[in-house]
């Protein structure tokens, strides 16, 4: 939900520029950095994120796997998504855990689908969120998005996600879910430092026999305020399905701006031409014309 | 002159001497059609461009403007289908609809005298006609599956080309409609008398749809 004290950096199907007014919070940008080397699957996280926005504990889904259901909801909106899977050289079993949830894009395709005038606002640090006091439900964020995270409240019929705690952040807090973790394998600080400490993580992981160690951060759609280290980077769809190298899907694009502006212009010169037309011939006046 | 306007069947002649261009059922199509079409366009429009996004207002606001919009479409699918009971067979090209073609230029110019006589209705306003029947369709199929995208969240990725597909169709109809609105208010006048109380004068008939009026003439 919006959050008042963080500096807004882009307002969905705002026409106009958006103002960033003043603000008791500093705008760098912030991050969250999830090692997923270091996470047991704990799901103190799922915990904290419910406790901490206000959603009651669920029935858990038992799918013979160590994951607790088998996708987010609009109220479950952090997942350890599960992988048992045989390693790539053959010498065994492994278990790929990944926090799954929103990624923060720095150019994200929910608030460039959104037509809903501040459903979607992304703020100077960063973080995108949901308004929901002003969705109106059609999910074009849904189709939008490259990693398919927005989820529909049916009751209410608007669209939920992960705020990143912008209720948090804004107040100086880290996220509930870093809070709550007890490895160490969640981090949050300035995407600065947390790149840093990816890389690092990254190198050390790579002199400890992980070649293929690496950081999180695709450039297709800007960079993300969510950050991942996997002992594989090379193969990121191994961890339940992360994209490769996702980006706004092309459609949205094109529908967004080129069609867009070409249908905008063609309405208006649609319009102009018929007036233009009655100023230069006239109507058709039967008993003129009869007269002639 | 107090005509009940709803026992008048098209092709007959009032006592005033007035032609029936449409009858009262072919009227109530039409503006079914006009008003379900119009309620989609602004609410659709809303959608378009934030700079539109005050259009929603039509529909009571951007909630339930996103709410009704389908609902809406769906009935203007069904004024379409019911248009086509009724016109289907006038709507089918004759061959001097091509000649019609052919001088478009001239009619663009109100050049009138040059063009072949037309029947009741000319090869513009079947264009049209088609243009809104085929629009209808496509927006109807790719309406719906826009309408619960929740409902098939495996076809996630076929909502990119779905949703801009349902702006182009849009688009398609609303340049047609511009076209529409301005001969049926301002360019054709005498024109709006008939979707509105049914008849047209003598000339009106004679001049813009001379094979319709040499029929009824002749039937007479």
């Amino acid at each position: 939900m919006a959050n008042d004290n963080l500096q807004i950096k882009a307002i969905s199907a705002h026409p106009g520029a958006v103002a960033s007014g003043a603000s008791p919070e500093s705008s760098y940008e912030v991050c969250k950095l999830i090692d997923t080397t270091t996470c047991i699957g704990c799901k103190a996280c799922e915990v904290a994120c419910l406790e901490w926005n206000g959603y009651e504990f669920r029935e858990t889904t038992f799918d013979n796997t160590y994951q607790t259901m088998p996708d987010t909801e609009w109220n479950y909106w952090n997942l350890i998504r599960f992988s048992e899977r045989e390693k790539d050289d053959g010498t065994g079993l492994e278990w790929l855990m990944r926090k799954d949830q929103c990624m923060h894009c720095a150019d994200p395709g929910c608030l460039a689908a959104c037509p809903a005038d501040g459903a979607i606002v992304q703020y100077e640090n960063g973080i995108v969120d949901f308004n929901q006091e002003h969705c109106i439900g059609c999910q074009y964020c849904v189709t939008g998005c490259p990693f398919n995270i927005p989820r529909l409240n049916p009751s209410t019929k608007t669209v939920f996600k992960c705020s990143l705690c912008s209720d948090r952040v804004g107040a100086g807090l880290e996220p509930a879910c870093v809070k709550s973790c007890p490895t160490g394998c969640l981090h949050f600080g300035s995407k600065e430092d947390m790149k840093f400490e990816a890389e690092k993580r990254s190198k050390q992981l790579q002199a400890n026999g992980f070649p293929d160690a690496g950081v999180y951060d695709p450039a297709g759609v800007g960079g993300t305020h969510v950050i991942y280290v996997l002992h594989d980077a090379k193969n990121p769809e191994k961890y339940s399905g992360l994209p490769k190298n996702p980006t706004i899907p092309i459609m949205v694009t094109l529908w967004k701006h080129p069609l867009k502006w070409l249908g905008n212009i063609g309405m208006i010169f649609g319009i102009a031409g018929v007036l233009t037309h009655y100023l230069r011939v006239g109507p058709k006046d039967v008993k003129q014309e009869a007269k002639r | 002159m107090s005509t009940n306007t709803t026992a008048l069947t098209e092709g007959s002649v009032t006592a005033s001497g007035e032609i029936v261009r449409y009858s009262y059922k072919e009227r109530l199509c039409h503006w079914t059609n006009g008003v379900t079409y119009f309620f989609c366009l602004c609410t659709g429009l809303a959608f378009y461009s934030p700079y539109l996004y005050w259009l929603s207002a039509v529909g009571g606001g951007p909630v339930s403007a996103r709410m009704l919009h389908p609902w809406i479409g769906v009935f203007f699918y069904l004024a379409v289908v019911w248009m086509h009971t009724m016109w289907k067979q006038q709507m089918t090209s004759i061959p001097e609809d091509q000649q019609w073609k052919d001088k478009i230029k001239d009619y663009v110019e109100n050049n009138d005298s040059a063009l072949p006589p037309q029947g009741r209705f000319n090869a513009g306003q079947k264009l049209f006609y088609w243009v809104m029947y085929y629009g209808a369709l496509s927006l109807l199929i790719t309406g719906i599956l826009m309408w619960f995208p929740e409902k098939w969240r495996s076809l996630h990725w076929l909502m990119t080309i779905v949703i801009p597909l349902h702006a182009v169709a849009a688009l398609f109809t609303i340049g047609a409609f511009i076209i529409h609105l301005y001969m049926g208010i301002l360019m054709v006048t005498g024109g709006l008398s008939g979707i509105t109380t049914g008849t047209v004068s003598k000339e009106w008939a004679q001049h813009h749809h001379r094979l319709w009026y040499d029929k009824i003439k002749q039937g007479k």
